[in-house]
C-alpha cells in the first residue's frame, strides 16, 4: 500500500475546492443555524444562485465576469428576502420546509426543458470562467507545497481566491458575533419572544441573518462553478445541503472557525477512507469488496463516524461541553 | 434617616391617590398610564378576558390577582402584543397601543417579564442583561462591523448591568450561562433584564414565584425602589401576603372579566372576591350565614346532579363546589 498516496490525497481534498466550497456553505449555514436558529434546509439554492448567476451572465448573455458575480450576490439577497418574508414569522419547522421545497425549486427551474436556452437544461453550462483564469497571477506550472502535495496553476487559483473568501467571511462573522448585533441574534436562538419583550425587532434580525448566510453560500456557488468550469444543476440538490450540515456539525456550530475546520476534516476524512480502500483492495490485503464498492462504502463509514461523534462528542470538535449540558436541563 | 423617609413619602402619595376611591372595577384613577377598554379574547368558545374598562395609576404598584386560570397572564399578552385580542382598545400615556407589535411596545417603555421565565440559556448573565439596553448603536449591521462606534457605549451598559446585578444578588454569577441558574434566580435575572429597558411600566407576571422567602423580602425591596424612582408597576402575585405588603391597589380578575378592585387591606373580604376565589383556597374566614348558604347550595346541586345523572356541565357544579373543611 502506498502510504504517501494516500495521505497526499486526503491532505489535498483537506484544503482542496471541495473543502473550501463546503467551507463557506457551511459558514452561512452557521450564520443561520448556529448563531440564529434557523432551520435552513436550502442552502443550495443559494449556491445554486451564485453559480448560475456567473455562467448565466457570461456564458448565455456574453456580460461581464464580474456583472455575474454582483448579480449573484443580488440574487441570493433576493432568494432570501423571498423565502424569509412569508416564513419568518411563522414557527421555525415552516422555514425548513419552505427551505427544502425552495432549493428543488430552483433545482427544478435551472435543469427545465422549457428554459434550456437560458440554463442549458441538465447538461448545465459550460465556458464562462475565462475572464476568472484570465486573471490568474501564478504561471502555467504544478505547484508543490510541501513535498508530498501539489495543484496546478489553476487550482492554486481557484483556492487562493476560495480561501481569502473563507478568511474573510470569518472575520466578518467574528467582528459581528462579538458585537451587541451578533448578541441579539444569539438570543433569538434560545428564545424570540424573551428578544421582543426586550425591544428587538425580531423578524428584522432574522431577515438580516437569512441575506448574510445566503450571500455567504453564494461565494461558495461562485467557487464551485469557477472551480469546474461548469455548472449542472444536480451538483445542487438536497444532499449539498445535508452535508454542509455534516460539516457545521462536524466542526461545532456557533463557533467561527468550526465550519472551516469541520469542512477540512470532512473531506480528507473522506479522501483518506476511500483512497484507503482502493489501495487496500487494490494490493491485496482487502480481498472481500471491489474498488466499485469502495464509493458507497466510505459513506457508509463517515455516517458511522457521525453517529459516534454525535454520541461522544455532540458539540462537535470545537464546541463548548458546557452548551449541550444546558440542553438536558 | 432621609432615604427612608422619602420612600415613606413617596408610598403615602401613591396611596393618598387612592384613598375614598370606590371599589368598583373599572374605577377612573386622577392620573392613569394605562387605559383599557373593551379588551376580549376568545380561544374557541372560551373567552379567556373580558375586560370592560380598567385603568392604571401613574406612579403606584397595582397588584392583578385571581383564581387559576382567571385570565391574568393572557390578558398581559393583549396589552403586551404578543397576542391579538379580538376587540378593545388600550392606551398607554395617551398612545393607542392595539395592534402595536411587541417589541414596539417595549420600545414605548412598556416592559412586560413571563410567568415561564425566559432565560436566554446560551447567554451569560452579564450577556442577557446587556440585551435589555435601548438603542444601542452595535445592534446595528453596519456599525457592528466597526467596534469603535459601539464599545463606549457598551462600557456604560456594561456598568448599569453591574449594578443591576449587584442589586438583585447575580453579581457573582455574571459570567455563568444563564442556563445554569436556579429556577428562582432566574426570576431574578428576567426582572433585573426587564429594567435595562428602562421602562416606565413594568409588569411582572408572578416574579416572587418560587423565589425562597428571604430573597422575596428583598425583591419586594426593589419593587418598592421601582415606584420609588418613578416606575409604574403591575405585577401578577398568588400570594396574599406579599400583595398587601407592597401594592397600592388590588385589582381582582375572575374568568376573564375584573370582578373588583380597591385597597389591598379591604380587597379580599370583599364578597365579589371570596366568591371568586371559592373553589379554590382563600384565607378570609368566612360568615356564618355565607357558609351556611354555600352549604345548601352545595347540596342543592348535588341533588339536581345526582337527579340528571350528569346530564349538567362541569362548570354549573364549580361555583358551588365546597372544599372538605380542615379541622
Ligand atoms: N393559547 C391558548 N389556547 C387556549 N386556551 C388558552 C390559551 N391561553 C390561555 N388559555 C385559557 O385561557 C384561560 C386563562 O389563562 P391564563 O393563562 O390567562 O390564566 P392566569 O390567570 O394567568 O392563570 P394562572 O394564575 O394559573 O397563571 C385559561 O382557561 C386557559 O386555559
Ligand atoms: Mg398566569
Amino acid at each position: 500500500m502506498d502510504w504517501t498516496l494516500i495521505f497526499s490525497r486526503a491532505v489535498e481534498s483537506g484544503i482542496g475546492t471541495e473543502a473550501v466550497i463546503y467551507a463557506l456553505a457551511a459558514i452561512g449555514l452557521n450564520v443561520h443555524f448556529g448563531y440564529t436558529g434557523l432551520l435552513n434546509f436550502g442552502q443550495a439554492a443559494f449556491l445554486a444562485v451564485g453559480a448560475y448567476a456567473i455562467a448565466v451572465t457570461v456564458s448565455t448573455f456574453g456580460l461581464p465576469f464580474f456583472l455575474g458575480v454582483g448579480i449573484g450576490l443580488l440574487l441570493a439577497v433576493v432568494l432570501a428576502l423571498l423565502l424569509g418574508i412569508p416564513t419568518l414569522r411563522l414557527r421555525a419547522d415552516y422555514l425548513a420546509i419552505v427551505t427544502i421545497a425552495a432549493a428543488e425549486i430552483v433545482r427544478l427551474v435551472v435543469r427545465s426543458v422549457a428554459l434550456e436556452e437560458t440554463f442549458g437544461g441538465t447538461d448545465g453550462i459550460q465556458a464562462f470562467s475565462d475572464s476568472f483564469y484570465g486573471l490568474n497571477p501564478y504561471p502555467a506550472g504544478q505547484y508543490n507545497l510541501g513535498s508530498i502535495i501539489g495543484f496546478d496553476e489553476r487550482t492554486m487559483w481557484v483556492l487562493t481566491v476560495g480561501w481569502v473568501l473563507v478568511a474573510a467571511s470569518c472575520f466578518v462573522i467574528y467582528l459581528l458575533m462579538k458585537s451587541p448585533w451578533g448578541r441579539v441574534l444569539k438570543a433569538i436562538r434560545e428564545d424570540e419572544d424573551a428578544v421582543r419583550s426586550l425591544g428587538k425587532n425580531v423578524f428584522s434580525y432574522k431577515m438580516q441573518s437569512l441575506v448574510l448566510g445566503g450571500v455567504i453560500g453564494s461565494l461558495a456557488g461562485f467557487i464551485f462553478a469557477l472551480s469546474r468550469s461548469a455548472v449542472q444543476p444536480d451538483l445542487f440538490s438536497t444532499e449539498l445541503t445535508f452535508y454542509a450540515y455534516t460539516v457545521l456539525i462536524l466542526g461545532g456550530a456557533a463557533r467561527i472557525l468550526g465550519p472551516v475546520v469541520g469542512s477540512a476534516i470532512f473531506w480528507a476524512l473522506l479522501v483518506l477512507i476511500s483512497t484507503g480502500l482502493e489501495e487496500a483492495v487494490n494490493s491485496g490485503v482487502i480481498t472481500f469488496i471491489t474498488v466499485n464498492q469502495v464509493g458507497p462504502i466510505r459513506f457508509m463509514l463517515v455516517g458511522l463516524g457521525l453517529i459516534l461523534l454525535l454520541i461522544f462528542r455532540p458539540q462537535g470538535i470545537f464546541g463548548d461541553k458546557r452548551e449541550i449540558a444546558l440542553d438536558a436541563r | 434617616m432621609h432615604a427612608d423617609e422619602a420612600v415613606a413619602n413617596r408610598k403615602d402619595g401613591a396611596q393618598a391617590v387612592f384613598a375614598g376611591l370606590a371599589t368598583e372595577p373599572g374605577v377612573a384613577k386622577p392620573d392613569p398610564i394605562l387605559v383599557v377598554d373593551n379588551v376580549v379574547r376568545r380561544f374557541g368558545g372560551l373567552t379567556a378576558v373580558d375586560v370592560a374598562h380598567v385603568e392604571i395609576q401613574r406612579g403606584s404598584i397595582t397588584a392583578l390577582i385571581g383564581p387559576n386560570g382567571a385570565g391574568k397572564t393572557t390578558f398581559f399578552n393583549q396589552l403586551t402584543g404578543f397576542d391579538n385580542a379580538d376587540s378593545g382598545e388600550w392606551t398607554f400615556n395617551g398612545r393607542r397601543m392595539n395592534g402595536v407589535s411587541a417589541h414596539k411596545v417595549a420600545r414605548l417603555g412598556m416592559v412586560r417579564t413571563f410567568q415561564l421565565t425566559k432565560a436566554l440559556s446560551k447567554l451569560t448573565v452579564l450577556e442577557n442583561m446587556r440585551l435589555g439596553a435601548q438603542n444601542q448603536l452595535g445592534e446595528s449591521f453596519l456599525r457592528a462591523l466597526i467596534p469603535s462606534l459601539w464599545r463606549k457605549q457598551e462600557d456604560e451598559i456594561t456598568e448599569r448591568a453591574e449594578e443591576l446585578l449587584q442589586r438583585f444578588k447575580l453579581d457573582a454569577k455574571r459570567g455563568d450561562f444563564a442556563g445554569s441558574l436556579s429556577g428562582g434566580q432566574r426570576k431574578l435575572l428576567e426582572m433585573a433584564r426587564a429594567l435595562m429597558v428602562k421602562p416606565e411600566l413594568v409588569m411582572l407576571d408572578e416574579p416572587m414565584a418560587g423565589v425562597n422567602p428571604a430573597l422575596t423580602q428583598s425583591l419586594l425591596g426593589h419593587v418598592k425602589d421601582l415606584r420609588q424612582q418613578g416606575m409604574t408597576v403591575l405585577f401578577v402575585e398568588h400570594d396574599m401576603d406579599m400583595v398587601r405588603d407592597i401594592s397600592d391597589w388590588v385589582i381582582v380578575m375572575a374568568q376573564g372579566k375584573v370582578i373588583a378592585e380597591g385597597p389591598p387591606d379591604t380587597i379580599m373580604s370583599d364578597d365579589r372576591v371570596i366568591d371568586a376565589y371559592l373553589g379554590a383556597h382563600h384565607d378570609a374566614p368566612l360568615s356564618a350565614e355565607e357558609e351556611e348558604r354555600q352549604l345548601a347550595e352545595a347540596e342543592a346541586a348535588l341533588v339536581a346532579e345526582a337527579g340528571l345523572a350528569s346530564g349538567a356541565g362541569p362548570n354549573e357544579t364549580v361555583t358551588t363546589r365546597k372544599e372538605p373543611v380542615d379541622e
